[in-house]
Parts: structure tokens; C-alpha cells; sequence
């Protein structure tokens, strides 16, 4: 985010315009122009952020009215008690999101910590290491980034339940480690960045290749853990596909499942429902917040490698 | 993945003096001695034991498993499967209500397209000096980053009768009461509205980020030379991220072919709006068709290798060396 392109008003578009060149238009058209475009610029993003807003703004109003309000009121009617959140402490305890938001809980941490692990130990031996079989090692990785993960659902099924691991929180966790390519390719940038005369180094001090990925390179690879922290913890949180499929038993619920079960019991209860899918946006909200600048660029490098 | 011993010691004998040449990367030095020989070979796999497992297990037996099952009739549970041939492959294209699946696909596609050209414009808007700039940002790609059942939620209640959409609609003195989950055209077109929503965020994050490497001495030079901002676009901005704009076009073909999460929480796939995914995790898990969905997933999969095939073609990678 360091090289953004420099202000360019079109105050000083003009002038530069005006002062140098012969055919451009004159000073005051192109500073009506500018005038004109920045408006239509600024017009077209508030519109967008309504756009983005007033859906969730909508389900915000309505988790905060009563019963009667919602039905009876028209979608963009204001809540009699800003401050009621009844329905939020029925979306809590009826739609059991506490253990849903431990069973997340417990998911992110193993496959984010596994993810980080694998990632890095497999990006450490494809890079340093010189054997006769890494050109097909990577090859196997490369060839899996084109199997989309929803087209094997139906085979992996299988090979989940044929290890017993069907309806327990262990089968997400083995999956979200198991396919996690992106990851690699993030380290395997990083691990490429960091001089081999570290490793040469610490080699003569004695060091053997386990402590040299355990002292040398995954201190070094921070900035890449950060990324693939930040981007696995989303996706897992956010996932619904794998546990909607692996994890059927009402109490191994995750926030998405938990909610989406939310349809059945509270039927057309807007009020409720709308808490519970506030309850589970607000998390992501926080930490959007607070790591925005991280978030960027943790989508900007995973997504483009 | 075992190397015999005597291979491995012709081989490496005679790869010596070729190994300290060509790679970049420099090697682990020498441990002299055949035991530690022995420990550095065996070192890379130490660390690629646990991810190669993993690989293997949910990507490959699976790939290899699903090819097998497409050939037969098994239902999932049963132990004994015959083998039908093409049988299922021959249903997909023949039976006119599995294959319409892909006929939903291309409102997902036209979705993708509307998404890119409005994320390729507020990238290059927001990649100049504005106020607020920070702020437009965040509230652009925040939809990118909300769990998909609540996004299949909000937006059930702003489609809804009398709903927020309707609402709004009224304002402008449209006719509400519309239903707009009820029919296969408009529910599809809803649910397609709804992902552009959801993912626009994420291409515009992914073009920002190539406009911002652009070195600013370029727009400098082409406003001296009195470029206006088409043209600025046109030549500066557009060539430069051309490679996260393929990028873009393959994830949204393929993600249109493979969307599920919405339609699925939102309609369950009815009146119209199933897709090829819902359809096949029906065939497998609610239909008990392991066999024929296999079959549907195996088309899935060519289908999309096939796409990133021809991209590769159209558009090589400049970056793709990975070693």
C-alpha cells in the first residue's frame, strides 16, 4: 500500500493542463468536467455503500423489535425500544450459539495451527531442499489447486466415514488442513525471500535442518502467518458446505450450522433470526475493524497466487 | 515414493557435480558419511510426510474413488456395486431435468461479468485520492467477509412480501408485493443479485491491489502529456492488471458453476433455482445416487479443468513458475 498513485485533483490536472499544453480544452471546461466527474464519482459510491449498508442495516432494526413490531410493521420501521434485546438472549440460548460459537472455536484453532504447520514445513522442504522427486512433489500440489473442493465432496465423503470420523469435529479439521494449498503457495513466496545463507550459517554452527526451520525459518515467516492466519480463520469461520455435511449432530454445530437451523424452529420469527445472524456478522466486524490493513493484503497475496 | 538404494546411489553420483550449478536456491551442505547421507536424503520427507498423507487422502483417493463410483450404480451404503459403464454419464446429458442445472449456471455467469466491470471501477476510482477513501474501501469489500448464512438470511428478509426491497421500490412509486423467491426467472436473477453482492468486494480488493503497484511516475508522466482518465485507464491501468483480471474471469466461470451455499440456505434449490452442486449433493446424500452423482461430479470437474486449460492457453501465466 505504499506506492498509491499521488493526489491528483483536477484543480491540478487544469493547471497543469493549462499551463503546458496547446490543444488540451480550455482551463475552465476541464475544470467543470473534473467538477462534474468527481460528483458522479462520489455519487456512485455513496450509492454503492447503501447498497451494502441498508440490507444489514434492515436486520439490525428488526433484531431489535418485538414480536409484534416485525410483523406488524413495514421492514423499514424504526424499533420502539432501541434497547431491546430480547430477542438476541433467544437467539443465544434457543439457538444454542454458545456451544456453536465453542465448537467454531475449537475447529479454527487445530486447522489454523495445523494449517501454519503444514504449510510452512511444506513449503520449507520444497525450497530447500533438492531431491530427486520434489518436481513431482509439486506437481501434486499444483495439479490439486484444479480439483475444486465441492466436485470430491461426494468421494471424500466416503473416505471420511471410512475412518469413523463422520459426525465428529475432528472431520472439518482434517479437511480445511488437508486441502489448504493456498497456504503453501503463500510460504512457499515468503520461504523464497529469505537468504539460504541463514541456513548455511546456522548448518555450521551444528544446527540440523529440524532446527533450523524451528529457529531460523518460521521466526522469519511471520509476516506469512499473519496472512494465513487471517485467511484460514475467515474461511473456517465462515465455512458451511463442510460442516452442513460432516457434522450433522445438533450439539457439533458451528455458527453457520447452528444458524441455519435457526429456519426450522423460529419459523418466520424475523426478530430472532435476524439477532442470530447479527450475532454471528458482529465477530466478523470486530476483527475487520481492528485488521483491516492485514485483511487487504492477507486477500490480496492468497488470492493471486 | 520409495527410492531403492542402488538407484539412488548411481544417481547420485553422477548428479553431483550438476547440483551445486543450476539451482538458485543453493544446497544443505554435506554430511560426509553414509548414515548421515541416509538422514539428509530421508530429511525432506520427514517434513512432507504429514501434508503429502493429507494431500493424498482427501484429494487424490477421492478424485480416484469418484471416477471409479461414476462407472457404477452404488447408492452410498450398500456393499455391492455393478458396474454400469456409461450408464450415468448418459443420464446427465439425456435427462433433460438434470442437465437444466446448467442453465442456471449462466445467470451466475452474467452476475460474474456485472461484478468484475463494477469492481473494476470502483478499484480504479478508489485507487486515486478521495475523501473518505478508507471508508468507501471497507464498506466495499465487508460483504466479502460475512458468513453466508447470515448473508442467505438478510437477504431472504429484503426479498421477502412487503420486504425492504419492496419497500425501497415503493419510494420510487414501483408497484411492490412482488415475489421474488416465487418464480424461476426472477428467484434466479435474486440469488444471482445476492452473490454479486457478496463477492464484488473481493475482485475490487484484488484489483486495488494490482492498480496500487502501479509506480505513480506513470500517472505523472501521462497527465503532463495531457492523458485524460480514460486514457490513463486504458493504458496504464488496464494492461497492468491484466493478470489478476484473468484471474478473476477464471475463479467467477468456475465459481458460477459451482455455487451452492446461497441458493441452498435462501431456496433449497426450489422453483427453479437448483444448482449443479445442490443437485448433486441431493443425488448423493438425500437420493442415495452415489453412482450418478459421481458421474455428475466428474462432469463438473472436466468442465472446470477444461476452462482453466483454455485460460492458461488464451492468457499465459507470467508467474507460474512454483520451484
Amino acid at each position: 500500500m505504499t506506492t498509491a498513485p499521488q493526489t491528483t485533483t483536477p484543480q491540478t490536472t487544469a493547471m497543469k493542463t493549462a499551463g503546458r499544453s496547446r490543444t488540451a480544452p480550455g482551463p475552465r471546461r476541464v475544470r467543470l468536467r473534473g467538477r462534474i466527474g468527481r460528483t458522479l464519482v462520489y455519487v456512485s459510491l455513496v450509492v454503492a455503500s447503501l447498497v451494502v449498508v441498508l440490507p444489514l442495516a434492515v436486520v439490525l432494526l428488526t433484531s431489535l423489535k418485538t414480536s409484534s413490531e416485525a410483523t406488524d410493521g413495514g421492514a423499514l420501521s424504526l424499533p420502539g425500544n432501541w434497547l431491546n434485546f430480547d430477542n438476541y438472549a433467544t437467539a443465544f440460548s434457543d439457538g444454542q450459539m454458545l456451544t456453536a460459537f465453542g465448537n467454531t472455536l475449537f475447529i479454527l484453532l487445530f486447522s489454523i495451527t495445523g494449517t501454519v504447520l503444514i504449510g510452512s514445513m511444506t513449503a520449507y522442504a520444497i525450497d530447500r531442499f533438492h531431491f530427486r522427486a520434489r518436481k513431482l512433489v509439486m506437481a501434486l500440489f499444483l495439479v490439486a489447486t484444479l480439483v475444486p473442493g465441492v466436485t470430491t465432496q461426494v468421494a471424500t465423503f466416503q473416505v471420511v466415514n471410512s475412518f469413523g470420523l463422520f459426525d465428529t469435529r475432528w472431520a472439518p479439521i482434517l479437511l480445511y488442513m488437508g486441502t489448504d494449498i493456498v497456504s503453501i503457495y503463500i510460504f512457499l513466496q515468503f520461504i523464497r525471500g529469505i537468504p539460504v545463507s541463514l541456513d548455511e550459517a546456522a548448518r555450521l554452527d551444528g544446527a540440523n535442518s529440524f532446527t533450523i526451520y524451528r529457529k531460523i525459518i518460521f521466526p522469519l515467516l511471520k509476516p506469512a502467518v499473519a496472512t494465513v492466519v487471517i485467511i484460514k480463520g475467515i474461511t473456517v469461520y465462515n465455512d458451511f458446505y463442510i460442516p452442513f455435511l460432516y457434522m450433522p449432530s445438533q450439539e457439533l454445530g458451528t455458527v453457520s450450522t447452528a444458524l441455519f437451523r435457526f429456519k426450522g424452529p423460529f419459523g418466520a420469527h424475523w426478530e430472532n433470526i435476524s439477532a442470530g445472524a447479527v450475532l454471528v456478522i458482529v465477530p466478523t466486524l470486530i476483527a475487520f475493524l481492528f485488521l483491516q490493513r492485514y485483511i487487504y493484503n492477507g486477500f490480496a497475496q492468497g488470492a493471486t497466487k | 515414493m520409495t527410492e531403492t538404494t542402488e538407484a539412488v546411489s548411481v544417481k547420485t553420483h553422477r548428479a553431483t557435480p550438476s547440483r551445486r550449478g543450476p539451482s538458485p536456491t543453493g544446497d544443505s551442505p554435506r554430511v560426509p558419511g553414509s548414515r548421515g547421507r541416509t538422514l539428509r536424503r530421508a530429511t525432506p520427507w520427514l517434513f512432507l510426510a504429514a501434508p503429502l498423507a493429507l494431500l493424498i487422502t482427501f484429494t487424490y483417493v477421492p478424485v480416484g474413488n469418484m471416477i471409479y463410483y461414476s462407472f457404477t450404480d452404488w447408492d452410498g451404503i450398500s456393499p455391492d456395486r455393478n458396474f454400469t459403464g456409461l450408464d450415468n454419464y448418459v443420464q446427465i446429458f439425456t435427462r433433460p431435468e438434470l442437465f437444466r442445472v446448467f442453465f442456471v449456471s449462466v445467470y451466475y455467469l452474467a452476475a460474474s461479468a456485472v461484478q468484475i466491470v463494477i469492481a473494476l471501477y470502483f478499484a480504479t476510482v478508489l485507487s486515486f485520492d478521495l475523501r473518505f477513501r478508507n471508508l468507501f474501501k471497507g464498506l466495499l469489500f465487508f460483504p466479502y467477509l460475512i458468513n453466508g448464512v447470515a448473508i442467505g438470511f438478510v437477504f431472504l428478509y429484503f426479498f421477502q412480501d412487503g420486504g425492504t426491497l419492496d419497500t425501497v421500490l415503493s419510494w420510487f412509486g414501483q408497484n411492490p408485493g412482488h415475489a421474488w423467491l416465487g418464480d424461476p426467472g426472477s428467484a434466479n436473477t435474486s440469488l444471482a443479485g445476492v452473490s454479486v453482492w457478496r463477492y464484488t468486494g473481493l475482485n475490487f480488493v484484488l484489483f486495488l491491489g494490482a492498480i496500487q503497484s502501479i509506480p505513480g511516475e506513470l500517472y505523472e508522466a501521462a497527465q503532463l502529456d495531457g492523458a485524460t482518465r480514460w486514457q490513463q485507464f486504458r493504458h496504464i491501468i488496464a494492461p497492468s492488471i491484466r493478470p489478476v483480471l484473468s484471474l478473476s474471469v477464471i475463479l467467477a466461470i468456475s465459481g458460477s458453476l459451482a455455487v451452492f451455499e446461497i441458493p441452498w440456505i435462501m431456496t433449497g434449490g426450489a422453483t427453479g433455482t437448483s444448482t449443479f452442486v445442490i443437485q448433486t449433493v441431493k443425488l448423493a446424500f438425500q437420493f442415495n445416487k452415489t453412482g450418478l452423482a459421481s458421474a455428475a461430479a466428474v462432469v463438473l470437474l472436466l468442465i472446470i479443468l477444461l476452462i482453466t486449460w483454455i485460460q492458461r492457453r488464451l492468457v499465459p501465466d507470467e508467474k507460474v513458475d512454483l520451484v
